[in-house]
């Protein structure tokens, strides 16, 4: 006796419970393969999820074995030469192996690594483990003036594209129903009238009267028939309603000095910390616009390629790039629709009296109009005037300005964290 | 000729196909007197038979890391396209549980239907392993109240040190069966109703056994000479779950949960080749018959014979491919060659098996897969005829010697050799270092020593301290490790502090 089952609808996901308890097991190794992941991947390229591997060594569950020493005896299949008392040079690896299971080897040879993927979700969840975006933004959210519209039911008037058909007849149907109704009350009981002088005997017939009804009942048909089949009036038409919504646009400007001062690992670490930005706004927001800005003396928007790779050397002025900044946001990205920010990277160079400009800029123009200004200082050494300058403006700004410093690249992933890091709790 | 009537001429499968082809063969089986449990003929998509390897075949398991793992390479492999998934996986229960892939056509799941639902399934039912030791009533239940009651714990006492529990289990669960001794049959209801009596009893047990009231001195001279436990046990779960000084109740039901589940699957494990061999003959046998009867077609069972012969197929040693003796093969073939020997002897036959040479051959069959397990199974009935048919030869690898030597080979002087040394590469007693709780401190400083009794100075290898680790996490107190060679200690081997005194 057999029975068939369809288990095929009952879901897939039996070892999801597992997986994650696996994850969860092993969270330091995947961190620090997300992070080197991080290191070698461009700003935009994150829409796939990461291999990691694991070292075998580390995962593996121990049992008691045999080991490889002593003296062991092994039948082995397809023996073509040999004969009894045969002595064979031990082949490299330990000679006759008796490891007839099925299961992937136990005995880890020639598998040192444990590779598996990370799908894109649970890769972005270690990449931002534990973080948020500063308490204000989720607060004015609300306040963007972006709108969507919505349906907000039917209305008599609106444009032809918008006719709703179904509703429109239904209407004009009820208008000739009721505009007809005393016109065809009176059309049949003229009618039944009519009838009964038909109906007497011929001689007896009143012609008068017959011909005073027939013309009537004809006047009656044509009022009928004047009513119209459709009217202006029945025209019914989908209403659209512009809803307010917060606005899930965002707009990132990296503005980063690349005056002859910074070095290739400057930039590095300065691009590894704009990728984080970017990957973590992307996770809040529906489309994210990237503006780059790279200055010495004068500032330019480029296109990422040339943002980090193209060379340039020259003085500082920072002020430059933050005068671009704002023009470019006042040009094409109104704060009431798009969620500003920026992100500075520098070594702290700057000429001398410049500081006090840059000051002014951030406080007077970009700081009013922005969501969060983070600056990074990549430097080994004591900060300068710029720094002292930035200072100030924390002070005054100490929700939407931060600023930190950066030594070498493992500070990255922690001076990030340290500036999202979830505030409620 | 006879006229074909095939149920199907396709290669798609409907339930219904299903249906009428499980019909012919559990027809045919009877024919063959094939005693089966009912079928629970499950149909499950790929995702969902990477879900039931990672569980190691248990329909309903608890949760633990080592399942995530298993899932997710089992789950990358087949992605990259390094391995096929197997066609079918049965459960021995009762109703045996079978499953099929969606993706099979007709014909392979006509194969996996012969091959687990009548001939892993009358395994199941009928070797006298799986008749002692697993209750195929019992387990599914089992299983459930297993996982209910691991969750429970992990509710109650948190994942991480369930966790570690399971890990210091898991590093045992090989030496964590009763080998010889029958055990209770595993019954859900009964668990449920004893658990809570078990655990005050145990306890108290425990207790006693930890006693620091001093008791009368004499008392205590005798209890100074005896070990205890009196006789070295084999059992090493079933030793920390009734002796472990300082575990919770809890902890002690998870530990034994967990060696009855190793206990459960112990039986598969002692009859790979048979098990395999036996439903491998049946599904050859009984897709033939349907192919005699005209029930399937010319392509139907070509197609058969092409996943057939890949299935027992054997590589020779010298083959890149090579991962050991096919169980598949060479189950196959030993019981393809006992009908052989029982219908059309040859005089080597006549002379190695006088008893069973022209006997019926179904019943020599029915008697051979209830009565043995691989060990034994091929002691007795491997023959020359196969020896020679597979070109068997046993290789000697000694590390004191710097070549490797042929010891026997297929030929008269070697036969019974290479009979004997393929049995004993199949004996679980032989395979796994033989370790055995000797002596509890029970006086002094509560240590637990175990013996390690060593052949052929087959040593542990070095993933033994780690063992030691989790069993020192489960005892508490500190473990000795000694080697026996014979009547010498050659080792000695201690957690905490590893120090090796040679």
């Amino acid at each position: 006796m057999s029975y068939f089952i369809d288990r095929r609808p009952n879901g897939r996901n039996k070892s999801a419970v597992n997986r994650q308890r696996f994850l969860r097991r092993y969270r330091d190794h995947i961190r620090k393969s997300v992070d080197q992941a991080v290191r070698k991947r461009s700003i935009t390229d994150m829409e796939r999820g990461e291999e990691v591997s694991i070292p075998t060594r580390d995962i593996h569950e121990p049992t008691f074995h045999h080991s490889q020493s002593g003296r062991r005896e092994g039948v082995l299949p397809g023996n073509k030469a040999f004969h009894q008392g045969d002595r064979i040079a031990r082949p490299q690896g330990g000679g006759s192996g008796s490891g007839g299971q099925g299961q992937a080897s136990p005995d880890g040879e020639g598998m040192d690594e444990f590779v598996f993927s990370l799908t894109r979700d649970e890769f972005m969840e270690f990449l931002f483990e534990g973080l948020e975006l500063p308490n204000l933004v989720k607060n004015d959210l609300g306040s963007a003036e972006e709108t969507r519209p919505i349906h907000g039911g039917i209305v008599r008037e609106g444009t032809p594209s918008r006719l709703h058909v179904v509703r429109s007849m239904r209407s004009a149907y009820a208008r000739r129903l009721a505009m007809g109704a005393s016109v065809r009350r009176e059309l049949k009981a003229c009618e039944a009238e009519r009838d009964a002088l038909l109906a007497q005997p011929a001689g007896l017939q009143d012609t008068q009267q017959l011909a005073a009804l027939e013309s009537t009942i004809e006047q009656l048909r044509q009022r009928l028939k004047k009513v119209p089949f459709l009217d202006t009036e029945d025209l019914r038409y989908r209403h659209l309603k512009h809803e307010p919504v917060p606005s899930t646009k965002a707009v990132m400007v990296c503005i980063m000095d690349v005056s002859g001062s910074m070095t290739e690992q400057h930039k590095d670490i300065a691009k590894r910390f704009f990728l984080l930005l970017y990957l973590f706004l992307e996770r809040n927001y529906d489309k994210v616009d990237l503006v780059f800005i790279r200055h010495h003396t004068s500032a330019r928007e480029v296109d990422e390629e040339e943002f980090f790779y193209s060379r340039e050397t020259g003085g500082t002025i920072v002020s430059s790039a933050l005068k671009m900044a704002s023009n470019i946001i006042e040009a094409r990205y109104p704060p009431a629709q798009w969620n500003i920010y920026l992100a500075q990277a520098s070594d702290g160079d700057n000429w001398d009296d410049d500081s006090d400009v840059c000051v002014q800029w951030l406080t007077q123009k970009l700081l009013p109009k922005s969501r969060y200004y983070a600056y990074v200082e990549i430097t080994p050494h004591a900060h300068q005037a710029l720094w002292e300058a930035y200072e100030t403006v924390q002070s005054r700004f100490p929700e939407r300005f931060a600023m930190r410093q950066i030594v070498e690249a493992g500070d990255i992933f922690p001076v990030f964290r340290d500036l999202f890091k979830k505030t409620t709790a | 000729m006879t006229q074909r009537q095939p149920i199907s001429t396709g290669s798609e499968w409907n339930f219904e196909l299903l249906q009428a082809y499980d019909q012919a063969i559990g027809r045919l089986a009877a024919e063959y007197r094939l005693d089966t449990y009912p079928n629970q003929i499950e149909v499950i998509s790929s995702e969902q038979m990477m879900d039931a390897y990672a569980a190691i075949g248990m329909p309903v398991g608890y949760h633990h890391w080592s399942f995530g793992k298993h899932f997710m390479s089992v789950e990358q492999a087949y992605r990259r396209g390094q391995m096929g998934l197997a066609y079918e996986l049965v459960i021995n229960s009762n109703p045996c549980i079978a499953y099929l892939m969606e993706e099979n056509t007709i014909t392979m799941q006509a194969l996996v239907i012969a091959h687990a639902c009548y001939g892993h399934n009358s395994f199941f039912k009928n070797n006298y392993l799986f008749k002692t030791w697993t209750d195929a009533e019992g387990i599914i239940d089992y299983l459930v109240f297993a996982r209910q009651y691991i969750t429970e714990c992990e509710e109650r006492h948190g994942v991480d040190e369930v966790e570690r529990l399971l890990d210091a289990c898991h590093a045992l669960q090989s030496h964590g069966v009763d080998r010889y001794k029958r055990p209770r049959p595993l019954s859900a209801h009964e668990e449920r109703e004893r658990q809570q009596e078990r655990e005050a009893l145990l306890q108290q047990q425990v207790n006693d056994l930890w006693r620091t009231v001093p008791t009368s001195l004499e008392a205590n001279a005798d209890q100074a000479m005896a070990r205890f436990p009196l006789e070295p046990q084999e059992n090493l779960l079933y030793f920390v779950e009734k002796h472990a000084p300082l575990l919770e109740p809890w902890q002690r039901e998870v530990v034994r949960i967990v060696r009855k589940i190793a206990q459960y699957f112990y039986p598969q494990r002692q009859t790979q080749v048979m098990n395999e061999g036996w439903a491998t003959f049946w599904h050859y046998t009984l897709m033939n018959r349907l192919y005699d009867e005209g029930l399937v077609t010319d392509g139907f069972i070509m197609e058969f014979l092409q996943s057939h012969t890949s299935v027992v197929h054997q590589l020779p040693y010298d083959h890149p491919g090579y991962n050991g003796i096919n169980p598949y093969a060479l189950g196959f073939a030993m019981f393809t060659d006992l009908k052989r020997i029982c219908e059309d002897p040859t005089e080597e036959d006549r002379l190695w098996f006088p008893d069973i040479a022209g006997s019926d051959w179904l019943d020599t069959l029915h008697f051979a897969m209830q009565n043995f397990k691989d060990d034994s199974f091929i002691q007795q009935f491997l023959s020359p005829h196969l020896m020679r048919e597979f070109h068997l030869f046993s290789m000697l690898d000694d590390d004191q010697q710097s070549e490797l030597e042929v010891t026997a080979i297929h030929d008269d002087q070697g036969y019974h050799y290479i009979r004997n040394a393929l049995a004993q590469q199949y004996s679980l007693s032989l395979k796994e270092p033989d370790i055995q709780i000797w002596d509890t401190d029970l006086r002094g400083g509560r240590s637990l020593t175990l013996r390690h009794q060593r052949q052929s100075r087959r040593g542990l290898d070095r993933e033994a301290t780690e063992v030691l680790r989790h069993l020192h996490a489960l005892w508490g107190f500190p473990i000795v490790l000694e080697t026996w060679e014979g009547d010498h200690c050659i080792a000695k081997m201690k957690w905490p502090d590893v120090s090796d005194a040679a």
